[in-house]
């Protein structure tokens, strides 16, 4: 696991039903490019997050391919339909293998 | 001052050279566009991609696309050495077709988007983003 | 080409500047942070800056995209290390058992510590930076080892406590003891350094509001700081700004935690009294 990857998501906590919400996420990534050079010339090999997903209920919300050109601490923010109460789930995929996962439950009245 | 033949030779290989850098960058951008639409036709409407017309940093700019009724919409920098950016693919409980982000862009160059529409048809759209230098440098 | 035609070229040229002066001036963009927090951005100018009217937040001086990150915390990537710093308060190190949350409860009763530094410690004898006061707290209080003190330990900290006091005003005291100091800060802001014979005011005083290559000038006020950066997207602490500065001026740089940038970051900070702390806030 890269060090001090640290997701961050914001959800309302409530929502009428069938509202349609903002959620904004933002993970502590370098999204190292593979480009940049180190002092002694060598090239850095490339490490970045490589997919994002949110899902609600078990149903997609979005799903996100990620390439180098996508900004250190990625950001992405979109909406969701709240059909019903539930749990968000937000997944990041690291191309070292790591998946970082981040759920947030929003109630509907 | 003369050329000889060979000189003449080396200088206008140079020069396709030169020429070929960016039309090899345009080449990629239509590889990707083809790799997404399977060479389908791409139209023009319906698709909005907003980005500054002026980047402070080109290490990160806001950038965001929306295309009602889209399926997925694929991002490109034209101008970066990697023309892929991301491609946005909008799930059954998506509240819009839209999305937010933040990307890198290596100089000034165009964004080009791509949604692909429900109805399997392809629209485009594109913006030039302008990246400028910093100041002294600290 | 004689001497008095060059100077009349020369007056031409720094006429145009003027001109251009007025037209790229900081912005009238207000800042209101989580649409809750009022940031003062633009003041009188205290009355101990002789040269400045009014005093305007870097944050003035930049493009929408930019100011809008700062107006929303979860957009505005310094609070990943806002975070961090969450669990560094209250992360129990050293001999003598403490976290910062032993002494010193939640991060928000620290409110009103950032706008006040750096300031004099009449036991240490000497003007103190924040860092310095945080230090001061792990080795003797906590019994711990030092924060390096531009080290991401130390730089998130000082963003943690920078943002409980955002919307404050800028106060920090420039007389009595701290005078010494103050005064010796403001001689080397008016110091010509390096091969390229700048001062601070050459940039920030004399042609804020001016571009400078494709870069718009600000005053150079450090209410903001730690201020992520959208270059290197990290936090960048007030002394390697500085450093990197005067560096730029091609000069033999002070190293951070000086004295002397100790000195020149009163002095500085006291140019932004009457402006509201905004760390960590975001900019180019």
């Amino acid at each position: 696991m890269a060090d001090n990857v640290k997701p961050r998501v914001k959800v309302p906590k409530s929502a009428s039903a069938g509202e349609v919400i903002t959620l904004k996420t933002l993970i502590s990534h370098t999204m190292e490019s593979g480009q940049r050079k180190n002092k002694a010339g060598e090239i850095i090999p490339r490490s970045i997050i490589n997919r994002f997903t949110c899902d609600f209920n078990g149903q997609n919300v979005i799903d996100v391919t990620l390439e180098p050109a996508i900004s250190t601490n990625p950001y992405f923010e979109f909406q969701s339909q709240v059909p019903e109460a539930g749990e968000f789930t937000f997944t990041w995929y690291d191309d070292d293998g790591s998946v970082y996962t981040e759920t947030k439950a929003i109630s509907v009245g | 001052m003369t050329f000889t033949r060979r000189e003449t030779l080396a200088i206008g290989l140079g020069g396709v050279a030169a020429l070929a850098l960016p039309l090899q960058a345009a080449a990629m951008v239509d590889d990707k566009i083809a790799a997404f639409t399977g060479g389908a036709d791409v139209g023009e409407g319906g698709l909005t991609l907003t980005a500054p017309e002026i980047a402070e940093n080109g290490n990160t700019v806001p950038v965001e696309v929306s295309a009602p009724g889209a399926v997925s919409i694929l991002l490109l920098a034209a101008g970066n050495p990697n023309p892929d950016v991301c491609t946005f693919n909008f799930g059954p409980l998506a509240g819009a077709q839209a999305a937010s982000t933040r990307i890198r862009l290596a100089r000034t160059q165009e964004v080009v988007a791509v949604a692909k529409m429900a109805d399997g048809s392809f629209v485009r759209a594109a913006q030039e983003v302008k990246v400028t230098i910093g100041g002294c440098g600290g | 080409m004689n001497k008095a035609i060059a100077r009349g070229v020369g007056a031409v040229a720094l006429s145009a500047l003027s001109v251009t002066a007025v037209l790229a001036d900081a912005d009238d963009d207000q800042l209101v942070i989580n649409g809750e927090i009022e940031i003062v951005t633009e003041a009188a100018a205290a009355a101990h800056l002789e040269n400045l009217d009014t005093v305007y937040s870097g944050w003035r001086f930049r493009k929408d995209e930019t100011q809008s990150a700062q107006a929303d915390d979860f957009e505005n990537p310094g609070f990943i290390f806002v975070e961090t710093a969450m669990d560094s308060w209250n992360t129990v190190e050293g001999e003598a058992g403490k976290s910062c949350a032993s002494c010193h409860g939640d991060p928000e009763d620290m409110a009103g510590a950032k706008p006040t530094y750096p300031k004099w410690n009449e036991k240490a004898g000497e003007v103190r930076s924040l860092e310095m006061q945080v230090n001061g707290c792990r080795t003797e209080q906590m019994q711990a080892e030092e924060w390096k003190y531009t080290g991401s330990d130390m730089t998130n900290m000082i963003a943690l406590l920078s943002s409980v006091s955002r919307g404050m005003p800028v106060n920090v005291a420039i007389d009595g003891p701290a005078q010494a100091t103050w005064e010796k800060g403001k001689e080397m802001y008016y110091t010509r350094y390096g091969q390229l014979e700048l001062s601070c005011a050459n940039c920030h005083e004399d042609n804020y509001g001016n571009m400078i290559r494709a870069d718009h000038l600000s005053q150079g006020q450090i209410n903001g700081f730690p201020a992520y950066r959208l270059k290197n997207t990290k936090l960048n602490t007030v002394h390697d700004r500085f450093k990197g500065c005067i560096r730029d001026t091609r000069a033999e740089t002070f190293s951070p935690s000086s004295a002397d940038l100790v000195a020149l970051e009163l002095y500085v900070m006291s140019r932004g009294n009457g402006l509201s702390v905004e760390g960590p806030s975001v900019r180019n």
